[in-house]
């Protein structure tokens, strides 16, 4: 029965137009102006995920690509660091306890969260507002632009305790920073900073800290007011591209330029540009 | 409200038939299955249609039968269930079908889309039999047809297990015969059509007799029925018609004689 009753259950979160908050215990998620934001917050234990924020985080995944109000995920962390990655105190072993099983767990809680980052097609916005370690820097580099505050930090701590990198990490270091900049950082562990990250490619941009999150906010309102099913739809193709060639590429371009271009904000957008004019994009 | 919707587009020489059933996730009650027979049965005397595509629509496709109305039938119930009819009665067209399948394939509405000749799905497509997690059994073809497919193992898995299978897979075993993004699913499942209904309608309705065949008799039956079917052909119009439109470098004219 389960199977079949899960099909049922959905589209509950279908078109809520108006603002709207939802409480939760270790993340805040607040929609505002077409903008989700979804903040983590456990700042005492520096963000470190657990199973009942990643069951959270994973909710509001969902919620945030359901809700078409919703068109743009804006991911951010509360107090001096975005994430330090999974909380070892979870993990503590006693020497006759047997292991953990942390497949099950990313099965289960990271690659949900992970997946649906990577693949909601609006746009998602990570400001890493300090240090991201572990699962928490492969959470942030999963997301479509990611700009952090000059005293924010990236470390592949996982060789440290003999893991390897997860939440996507072996999948997005290597494309964004090419293969021997992936390899020292995941063999390594070394922290890099914002500007660096910066300067290998492994973010969008490095912001002062006084202005990094009025600019991510700011970022993240204008993709909000974008025609969200194109940046969808760009996201798809980028997404896409990893596991085709370039004729298969080419052949996915002419398809979703076929949905794009019969889309309301295209035309829309070549209105407003014949007008010389703002255009007024609905997201559909 | 209808729960199949018919769309004829004479221009084309298709016609397009969709599950209407939102609310249900187009779950195949009995009243839409004798809607799909009865369209079905129209089309096959109508000249002006040569295929039919049968979609869910960009969502879902048909996620299983209904399940409320099942749990109201007990045995004697299901023993004299007119459902088996009308699943011949599709079983039985005889000209070209398309399933066009976004989403969820499941159950029932996997075995619907197998009823069809060619699969064509978007890359958000599901397709299973999950019958087994309700400790029954796929009841509408689906032990029998899905083997046929996508062989034994995969076959045997679904079934057993209940696992669903996403698009690629189904593009890789065989259940499918294309993938397209969504959004255009639906137009392309057309687009096919509309391209078989350019054909002979004599020659098609001969070759997929030939084609089905296969599952009921040997391969030198087969060939038998095949090299029968081949010369019952040079009988047509069409066959001239096809043969000098191909000698002088033109488009064929076929008019189903």
């Amino acid at each position: 029965m389960k199977a079949l009753r899960l099909f049922w259950k959905n589209d509950r979160l279908n078109s809520r137009d108006a603002d709207y908050t939802m409480s939760y215990k270790h993340i805040l998620f607040d929609v505002k102006d077409g903008v989700a934001k979804l903040t983590l917050n456990r700042p005492d234990k520096l963000n470190s995920f657990n199973e009942t924020m990643l069951k959270e985080m994973r909710d509001a995944v969902r919620t945030s690509e359901k809700d078409e109000s919703i068109r743009t995920l804006l991911l951010t962390g509360a107090g001096r660091a975005f994430s330090a990655g999974q909380d070892l105190s979870e993990r503590n072993m006693s020497p006759d306890a047997p292991p953990p099983n942390l497949g099950l767990s990313l099965r289960k809680l990271y690659n949900p969260v992970v997946d649906k980052l990577r693949n909601m097609e609006k746009p998602v916005i990570c400001a890493v507002n300090g240090v991201a370690a572990g699962a928490g820097a492969n959470m942030a580099l999963s997301c479509d632009i990611v700009v952090a505050a000059r005293s924010a930090k990236f470390i592949q701590a996982f060789c440290r305790l003999g893991l390897v990198p997860d939440a996507g990490g072996t999948w997005t270091l290597p494309r964004l920073v090419g293969h021997a900049r992936a390899m020292g950082l995941a063999l390594l562990g070394d922290a890099i900073n914002a500007e660096q990250a910066e300067e290998w490619g492994l973010i969008w941009k490095c912001i002062d800290d006084e202005n990094h999150m009025k600019e991510a906010e700011e970022l993240a309102g204008n993709l909000a007011k974008g025609p969200t099913g194109g940046l969808g739809l760009i996201k798809r193709a980028m997404n896409a591209s990893g596991g085709h060639s370039f004729e298969e590429q080419t052949a996915m371009e002419a398809d979703l330029q076929e949905i794009a271009s019969a889309s309301e904000d295209y035309r829309e957008g070549v209105r407003a540009f014949l007008e010389k004019r703002k255009p007024e994009f609905t997201g559909r | 409200m209808t729960t199949l919707l018919v769309d004829k587009r004479p221009a084309d020489a298709v016609a397009v038939l969709t599950l209407n059933r939102p609310e249900a996730r187009n779950a195949l009650n009995t009243e839409t299955l004798l809607a799909i027979a009865e369209a079905l049965d129209a089309f096959e005397v109508d000249d002006d249609i040569h295929a039919v595509v049968i979609t869910g629509g960009d969502k879902v496709f048909a996620a299983g039968a209904d399940v409320k109305e099942m749990a109201e039938l007990d045995a004697t119930g299901i023993l004299k269930d007119a459902r088996p009819k009308y699943w011949r009665r599709i079983a039985g067209f005889e000209k070209p079908l398309i399933a066009a399948v976004n989403g969820f394939a499941l159950g029932g509405g996997c075995e619907l889309a197998m009823h069809a000749d060619i699969i064509v799905a978007g890359a958000n497509a599901k397709f299973g039999l999950p019958e087994i997690n309700l400790g029954i059994m796929p009841g509408a073809g689906g032990t029998q047809r899905l083997i046929r497919s996508v062989g034994k193992s995969l076959a045997m898995k679904m079934i057993l297990s209940g696992e669903m299978i996403d698009a690629d897979t189904a593009l890789k075993s065989g259940l499918i015969a294309e993938i397209h993004p969504p959004e255009l699913c639906v137009s392309r499942g057309c687009d096919l059509a509309k391209k078989i209904a350019g054909k002979s309608p004599v020659a098609a309705r001969l070759a997929k007799r030939c084609i089905k065949q296969t599952f009921e008799s040997t391969l030198k039956d087969g060939l038998e029925f095949e090299r029968y079917n081949f010369t019952v052909l040079a009988a047509t119009e069409d066959r001239d018609e096809g043969l000098a439109a191909f000698l002088e470098k033109r488009p064929a004219k076929f008019k189903g004689r």
